[in-house]
């Protein structure tokens, strides 16, 4: 049955390590679980669930492989007391163990439900009665594999109901939370840079050389250790992104907050960015786009924010541009694409859900720019393509594969 | 050794089972939850409660897992060098041990807490792995190996600013301290206040989940912030009426101008009772 909750919650996307499984084991064998359901789904979740974005899935596991185990039972004061001072159970031999009677879920049942009303009284490591630390599958403490959970754990709720509860449904990964998270993800772009020209003074090593010399100063130059990160973020504020706005806002506020680029700028679009981009949401304010793209260059990482989300011809039609008495030379995924040559490292976060994707305009941009859902998982792959991407490599309109980084990882 | 709270520091059963199961097996308990939920204090109420020294390493952005272990005090060495103080040949004498070192050194079993450990470099707890796996580190300068005798209890913290790799996480025990629900709050607000009046701490305990729910609020209130406000409300001597209708010392618990903005615009808005 062990072995079995391993696989089902391998099955489920935690990926338990057996290393994990068999601390798990141990943490068991020392009667941490107190042979409660309601203690084991804490301890489990304990020792083989690292991150709290797994706690829901982890909960639904639980509840669907538990579901019915720990069905609750009448039972008296008496019998009651004596669970809840449990024995410690001994070890079984092999030849026990084949003993143990295995039954299915009714029979349990209905044998324990006999069991109960022949039972007179206090049984501690017996192979028949309720009791604690046998090999009866009836009691708590006991070393049979199967068996039902009597007592031995407080409250009244079990576990596999705390499980259905899924309090822990908004910590997912797969949905954003908050700026923080944002913040967290983005901080992943930090990369100290691996320039290999030894030009700072290593304060450490020359100290030592020095002291090692008997006191003549020997300087010692080491590789810098700085972060050369630079960030421009384009952000669509077109009227289908308005659902979006509070999400977007969020990110714009985390990139903001980020004290670990070295350079960062932003900007906004409608839809599409064409000639000119602006600096603010009303878009009064703008700059010429080639301007902004002479500022940058490969070393730059550009996160474009938009749903991707218009008329083909906004993409693919000079004077396609949305907003009246502006008129574009050139189109917008000529646009797209300068952008995308001038800035390999660059990703497209998409708010909306992945389902729409198929969208005609939304396939265009993919062929330029590898896409991500603005999710924190999508977020955080980003930023893996982000780190991944290797500057000078030409992206002439080759089809970009969202997962090229991630392979190459 | 078994760890059962302490009466100024409540604990739910949950996390007093997994302290005592990452005690007795051994493995370092990593700590995550909301600001303010007590993780550091954690560390703290088990030195208390077991009657064990505790070592708090404080770590920062520039911190290297190698000072956690020991610091070889080149500075002081090159000053004796020139001025001929000291023993300069002993390096012994200039290496100082970090928290960790100082734990694995000591003759008697020691608490180290290593404090937000997410602030440092994301290298860090890799660098980390094996001395915690081995409980012993290698002294380059003297070539000495130090062995923990008595292998200290590790609580980790991490407040999520970045993700923790995994084979780091592998090897911990891991518990998330849930926000604590207004029931287990009260519990937690009594510590700290003993004597509140039951009408006063009904309505604070109402508008602080309240605000806490507010789905676009930027920062969430803390329990730590919450007993702060009790403490400004009390000492001001507002009752409990006046609290739902002006929320007096917002300040307390709002951080940011945003928020308070948002709180004032919900506040104004009719709403069902006791939500």
């Amino acid at each position: 049955m062990f072995v079995d909750f391993l696989y089902h919650l391998r099955g489920h996307g935690i990926r338990v390590t057996p290393t994990e499984w068999l601390a798990l084991m141990e943490a068991l064998a020392r009667g941490h679980a107190r042979a409660s359901l309601g203690v084991f789904y804490h301890l489990a979740r304990a020792m083989v669930v690292k991150r709290e974005s797994l706690f829901d899935t982890y909960d639904r596991a639980f509840a669907e492989f538990f579901e019915g185990v720990d069905r609750q039972f009448d039972l008296t004061d008496e019998l009651l007391s004596w669970l809840s001072d449990p024995q410690l159970p001994r070890e079984l031999t092999e030849a026990e163990r084949e003993q143990i009677p295995h039954m299915d879920l009714e029979t349990l049942y209905e044998q324990f439900e006999k069991r109960l009303a022949e039972q007179k009284e206090r049984h501690d490591g017996g192979r028949h009665w309720v009791g604690t630390g046998g090999v009866s599958p009836f009691g708590n403490g006991g070393s049979n594999p199967q068996g039902i959970r009597v007592g031995g754990s407080g409250g009244g709720r079990t576990a596999v109901k705390v499980a259905g509860d899924r309090r822990y449904r908004n910590l997912r990964s797969d949905i954003v939370l908050d700026t923080r998270q944002m913040g967290s993800a983005l901080r992943r772009l930090r990369r100290l840079s691996s320039d290999d020209q030894a030009h700072e003074l290593d304060l450490e090593k020359t100290i030592d050389q020095s002291a090692r010399n008997g006191g003549e100063i020997e300087i010692v130059m080491g590789p810098p250790r700085r972060n050369r990160l630079r960030v421009l973020l384009l952000m669509d504020v077109g009227g289908s992104m308005d659902p979006h706005a509070a999400l977007c806002e969020k990110l714009f506020s985390a990139a903001h907050a980020s004290t670990h680029f070295k350079a960062f700028k932003h900007y906004y679009f409608h839809n599409c960015p064409y000639e000119r981009l602006y600096s603010d949401m009303s878009q009064l304010k703008g700059r010429p786009t080639a301007e902004v793209l002479k500022e940058v260059d490969e070393r730059w990482c550009v996160i474009l924010v938009g749903d991707a989300y218009m008329h083909p011809y906004e993409l693919t039609q000079r004077g396609g541009i949305i907003n009246y008495g502006a008129r574009n030379e050139e189109t917008g995924l000529q646009w797209l694409q300068r952008l995308r040559q001038r800035c390999p490292a660059s990703v497209w976060l998409n708010p909306e859900s992945e389902r729409v994707w198929g969208a005609p305009t939304i396939k265009t941009v993919r062929t330029v720019f590898p896409m991500f859902p603005l999710t924190l998982d999508g977020l955080t792959e980003a930023v893996d393509t982000l780190r991944g991407a290797k500057p000078n490599i030409a992206t002439k309109e080759q089809p970009v594969d969202p997962m090229a980084a991630f392979r190459s990882l | 050794m078994r760890f059962s709270g302490t009466s100024t520091y409540i604990t739910s059963p949950e996390l007093r089972d997994i302290v005592n199961v990452a005690i007795d097996l051994q493995k370092p308990l990593l700590m995550k939850g909301e600001p303010g939920t007590g993780k550091t204090r954690l560390a703290e109420a088990i030195a208390e409660d077991l009657g064990l020294e505790l070592l708090v390493w404080n770590i920062k952005s520039t911190t290297k897992a190698r000072d956690g272990l020991y610091v070889y005090d080149t500075v002081a060495r090159l000053n004796d060098a020139r001025f001929g103080d000291g023993d300069v040949r002993n390096i012994r004498a200039y290496i100082k041990h970090g928290p960790l070192g100082r734990a694995f050194a000591s003759d008697k079993r020691m608490i180290v807490l290593i404090d937000e450990i997410d602030k440092a470099d994301l290298e860090f707890p890799n660098d980390l792995l094996h001395e915690l796996d081995r409980m012993s580190f290698l002294v380059d300068e003297t070539g000495e190996t130090i062995t923990a005798r008595e292998r200290p209890i590790v609580i980790i913290t991490s407040n999520n600013e970045k993700e923790l790799p995994d084979a780091f996480l592998r090897r911990c025990v891991f518990h998330f301290i849930d926000f604590p629900t207004p029931d287990f709050m009260r519990d937690i607000v009594h510590v700290h206040h003993p004597d509140v009046e039951k009408a006063l701490l009904d309505e604070v305990l109402t508008r602080f989940f309240w605000i806490r729910d507010l789905p676009e609020l930027r920062k969430r209130p803390s329990t730590s912030e919450l007993v702060d406000w009790i403490a400004a409300l009390r000492r001001a001597g507002i009752s409990a009426e006046r609290i739902t209708a002006e929320l007096p010392f917002r300040g307390v618990l709002l951080k940011r101008e945003t928020d308070v903005e948002l709180v004032k615009r919900a506040a104004s808005r009719p709403r069902r009772p006791g939500f």
